[in-house]
């Protein structure tokens, strides 16, 4: 398919914004300015200022000179970067890949994206009167290439959209300006009296590679298509996403539900013929105040399951505020895995971990309490007790070592273990009797000491003495005591036994 | 005339009906003890140990629950024989997946869900109770009232999963819809010849109520992979100084 690419072009950025935040400038001249090399110079000028003679790079000084009422305002390192970047988040929902232009336009790659708002005539429109109705004075322009884009944008006299593999003409009276060259270059074709970009054209190659050097050339072959040029997209587009475009705003959970139906099996019938399956899926909805709300879910193994899919976003939808209404939504797949339909069927209805149904229910589980509560553990190699098991990062993952048994480990470990007052007959005993939230144990029966050292590659301190007893009652402690016996050692319980 | 007898067979067949219903399956041949539990089974309607059900637990203190917990287990480790996993939902989390292997379980096809607040515990329990795929949910509560617990049977009765639900710390003694209530508590261990050191877990098992059966109280001991009853008397300790 043919690559299109469209050009937009702020004529008065920063000043466009400033006027936004106080409308009380909106007839006054005022302009931006910096200091350079001990002068302070325009960065920055508005249409009333520009009406008036002030342009960008003019001393402000004289300036001044040419209107007497001109507000000469600080310049804000960085603040281009940072408007063009909110404009471009905006204009994602016309276009997947937005590219931010310093230091005053934006790229969109609108390749397939214009038939939805009915051709490109209908699309620059609608981005350009957004735009103007925003309050930022926008110029937009579309052709094969986004050099020309870019040209015709800023210096086009006539029609903004260039059919395809026309850009040649489109150029032919432009002035050399408009290929995005350096000033050193623009200087020396003014000096040589080129002042269209028709005039060298047509030159010999090794002519204009010796007198303007290779930079020149690739521009020129970029804008006219010969050269490919690539853009970096404002955010990284996902390559397993769908699109909905509404033709009204979208107010009703119903609604938000139909819509989600139609983008899950969109997404699940190309992910089923590519045998992969969703672990982690967002819903954007674009709001027509400008703002975006979003819906995330993930599940515990690879799905393309319309209806399983359906019921996890189902779980959020409520949590999805529509306001004015919504016209846009967007499902983006950006974790997906490889899934084996094959196996798949030989597993349904097993009992087991690699049960459809229980992987379905965890992800619901998930969907209403939280991912972090839900665990599963495998051993480690670890005879410290806290580290002893480890979580699971998924399923399928099984056990790489033996679970050990060779110990006596309680069934009920406390996270933290509780400092206890005991008596012991001899230091190294176990103790006789102990007190624990209040209440007195006399020790019956127990077995020990196995001592736990810690292990001093990852934190200091002391080892512990674990002894496992019962009381009286027949009810069983494990209990360990930190460090040596010589220095009044403290006690602590650290679980209950079966 | 006729009609006595038939009524009286009709009735009998009816509530051998209701007794499959509610999760009590008439013995197969061969297959007399299902859960291992020996003696107590015997307790149950067929002498059969209700699956597909829910049974209750009383634990009064950590040191009943924890016993609970190992009794609940060696359950566990005959329901997830045949490869099956289960849930664990707790509301304290403090189990530790490495000593469920001592009670015949593989801790890894266990999945432990973490919760604080009583509603959660029951809707997960309720989900989960629903997926057919599952060989037992444990469950830990503070309170269930009667309507929740018929939730949960009615749940198990469309997908047969058994469920356990540990009554922690509750003080509270309502009916439920449970098939089973049951409590508990940890007794003294003894050991060979009197040595030293700890002996087997021992239990006093208490069936203190259950649905077309008889109440009992037995005590036994986890041993070898197995729950094996104790016949002998304990000698208390007291008992034992004062003789």
């Amino acid at each position: 398919m043919q690559k299109r690419f469209m050009a937009i072009w702020f004529r008065h950025l920063t000043t466009d914004w400033l006027t936004l935040k106080q409308p009380e400038l909106k007839d006054l001249p005022f302009v931006f300015a910096a200091p350079e090399r001990n002068r302070i110079i325009i960065t920055a000028a508005n249409a009333v200022a520009e009406a008036q003679g002030v342009y960008r790079c003019m001393a402000a000084a004289d300036a001044k000179a040419i209107t007497t009422n001109l507000q000469v305002l600080d310049h804000i390192p960085g603040k281009e970067a940072k408007l063009l970047r909110q404009l471009g988040l905006w204009c994602i929902r016309y276009s997947p890949i937005v590219a931010v232009d310093l230091p005053d336009g934006l790229i969109l790659d609108i390749s397939g994206c214009a038939h939805l708002w009915g051709g490109e005539r209908g699309y620059l429109k609608e981005i350009v009167n957004k735009l103007r109705a925003s309050g930022y004075d926008a110029r937009a322009a579309i052709a094969d290439t986004v050099g020309t884009a870019w040209a015709v944008a800023r210096f086009g006299k006539k029609t903004p959209i260039i059919e395809s593999g026309m850009q040649a003409q489109a150029l032919l009276n432009l002035p050399p300006i408009a290929l995005r060259l350096e000033p050193i270059i623009l200087e020396k074709l003014q000096k040589l009296g080129f002042s269209t970009i028709k005039s060298f054209m047509q030159l010999p190659r090794t002519v204009l590679r010796r007198r303007f050097g290779e930079g020149f050339l690739l521009r020129l072959a970029q804008a006219l298509g010969l050269e490919n040029e690539h853009i970096t997209p404002l955010v990284p587009p996902v390559p397993y996403a769908e699109r909905l475009p509404c033709l009204e705003p979208i107010r009703t959970a119903k609604a938000i539900e139909i819509a989600i139906q139609k983008l899950l099996e969109g997404l699940c019938t190309r992910l089923q013929s590519e045998g992969k399956g969703i672990r982690k899926a967002t819903l954007k909805c674009y709001r027509i105040d400008g703002k975006l709300v979003q819906a995330g879910i993930s599940t515990n193994r690879g799905s393309h399951s319309v209806s399983h899919l359906f019921k996890l976003f189902e779980l959020q939808i409520n949590k999805i505020e529509p306001a004015l209404g919504i016209e846009l939504f967007l499902l983006e797949a950006y974790r997906v895995e490889d899934v084996d339909v094959l196996q798949e069927k030989l597993w349904a209805g097993n009992p087991g971990l690699q049960d459809t149904a229980l992987a379905e229910l965890l992800d619901k589980l998930a969907g209403k309490i939280g991912a972090h509560a839900i665990h599963r553990y495998l051993p480690a190699e670890h005879y410290w007790p806290e580290r002893a098991v480890k979580e699971a990062a998924s399923l399928k993952e099984t056990p790489a070592t033996i679970w050990r048994t060779d110990r006596l480990r309680p069934l009920r470990m406390l996270r933290e273990p509780e400092p206890i007052e005991v008596m012991a007959l001899l230091p190294d005993y176990p103790p006789k009797v102990f007190t624990y939230k209040g209440r007195r144990h006399v020790v019956e029966k127990a077995d020990g000491p196995e001592r736990i050292e810690r292990e001093w590659w990852r934190d200091k301190g002391e080892h512990r003495d674990y002894y496992a007893v019962e009381d009286t009652s027949g009810q069983r402690y494990w209990l360990f005591r930190l460090g040596h016996y010589d220095a009044a050692p403290q006690w602590y319980l650290h679980g209950f036994l079966a | 005339m006729t009609a006595a007898p038939d009524r009286k067979e009709l009735i009998s067949r009816l509530q051998k009906d209701i007794l499959q219903w509610e999760g009590y399956k008439a013995p197969a041949s061969g297959t007399r003890e299902l859960v291992g539990l020996g003696p107590v089974e015997g307790a149950f309607p067929n002498g059969v140990f209700p699956l597909g059900t829910v049974h209750e637990l009383v634990c009064g203190n950590t040191e009943q629950a924890t016993a609970c917990g190992g009794f609940v287990s060696g359950l566990l480790s005959v329901l997830m024989q045949n490869g099956g996993a289960s849930l664990w939902i707790g509301l304290s989390g403090n189990v530790f997946p490495q000593t469920l292997k001592v009670f015949g379980v593989d801790p890894d096809r266990v999945i432990f869900i973490n919760l604080s607040k009583d509603k959660d515990v029951l809707w997960v329990m309720e989900e989960a109770l629903k997926c057919a795929g599952l060989a037992a949910v444990v469950g830990e509560v503070r309170e269930i009232d009667f309507k929740q617990s018929r939730r949960l049977q009615l749940a198990v009765e469309q997908s047969h999963v058994t469920g356990f639900i540990l009554r922690n710390w509750s003080n509270k003694m309502g009916t439920t819809a449970c098939a089973a209530r049951w409590k508990i508590k940890p007794l003294p261990s003894e050991t060979l010849d009197g040595l030293p050191g700890l002996g087997f877990p021992r239990w006093q098992i208490e069936l203190l109520r259950v649905r077309n059966g008889q109440p009992g109280n037995w005590i036994m001991e986890w041993s070898q992979g197995r729950f094996k009853p104790v016949s002998k008397p304990v000698v208390k300790h007291q008992e034992l100084m004062a003789g």
